[in-house]
């Protein structure tokens, strides 16, 4: 069962990147071109998220693992050379071809068998 | 370049806080999908429990499918730049999330919804590079 319900909310992220245009690299390169047609998408894709998950989350942090509880190391939270490489490397992969690991797995599904 | 429309990226963004929300709720877990991956790949390391990250990245698929078959405009038709620079591109994100410790969901979305400074100064940083390095992309193109 539990993996049935991490299949839901799988299922509901890859939806939900779907509908708001995410899962097309054109329109996330869209957002990271400041300087020319800028397409803010992104931005509300991410208010949209932050809205929902930003106000429950104080409440759902609380009751986390309900259903199906298991063991979490906290992450890191140290703002460190790690976390700027990181970043800055991740950068680079997006904004050449507008993928990040979300749309990439979601485009798996146009490999033609 | 397709219109934009404010109603449906604001929507997707619900749906995708709805299912971190979710995710946190039943599982405990945070729906960084770099993070997910990461474990999904490496059974044994120190991430563990491979069941139900492979169970999301599941879901996440056959969404795919099921968007293509009924909505395939949703969905780009293939990757818009040659197979090399795809892979490139790919390897550098995958490094950095891995090393810088999450991802557009997983900073973007958990850690700035936590209020996580590290997961903010993240955001910003990938948000900017990513932007220098379209630029640069034009720039080269000559566009």
């Amino acid at each position: 069962m539990r993996y049935v319900v991490a299949a839901g909310w799988g299922a509901l992220f890859g939806l939900g990147l779907a509908i708001s245009g995410m899962a097309q690299p054109s329109r996330v390169l869209g957002f990271l071109d400041f300087a020319g047609a800028w397409d803010p998408s992104l931005m509300f894709v991410m208010a949209g998220a932050l809205l929902v998950f930003g106000s429950l989350r104080p409440w759902v942090v609380r009751r986390r693992g309900a259903l199906f509880s298991s063991l979490t190391t906290p992450p890191s939270s140290s703002i460190d050379k790690r976390l700027i490489v990181g970043a800055t490397l991740f950068g680079v992969g997006w904004g050449i071809a507008g993928y990040c690991p979300g749309p990439a797995v979601v485009a798996l599904s146009l490999i033609h068998i | 370049m397709t219109s934009f429309v404010y109603s449906e990226a604001l929507l997707g963004g619900v749906l995708i806080g709805v299912a971190t929300t979710g995710l946190v709720y039943s599982h405990g877990r945070f729906a960084g999908i770099s993070g997910i991956l990461a474990g999904a790949l490496s059974p044994s390391g120190r991430y563990g429990q491979w069941g139900w990250r492979a169970a999301f990245l599941l879901g996440l698929v056959l969404s795919g499918v099921v968007v293509r078959l009924v909505r395939p405009e949703w969905l780009a038709e293939g990757p818009v730049t040659h197979p090399l620079t795809l892979v490139v591109a790919g390897v550098l994100a995958g490094l950095g999330a891995r090393i810088g410790g999450g991802c557009t969901s997983g900073h973007g979305i958990c850690g700035i919804g936590r209020l996580s400074l590290r997961s903010v100064v993240a955001t910003a940083l990938f948000i900017a590079v990513g932007a220098l390095a379209v630029a640069a992309g034009r720039f080269a193109s000559g566009g």
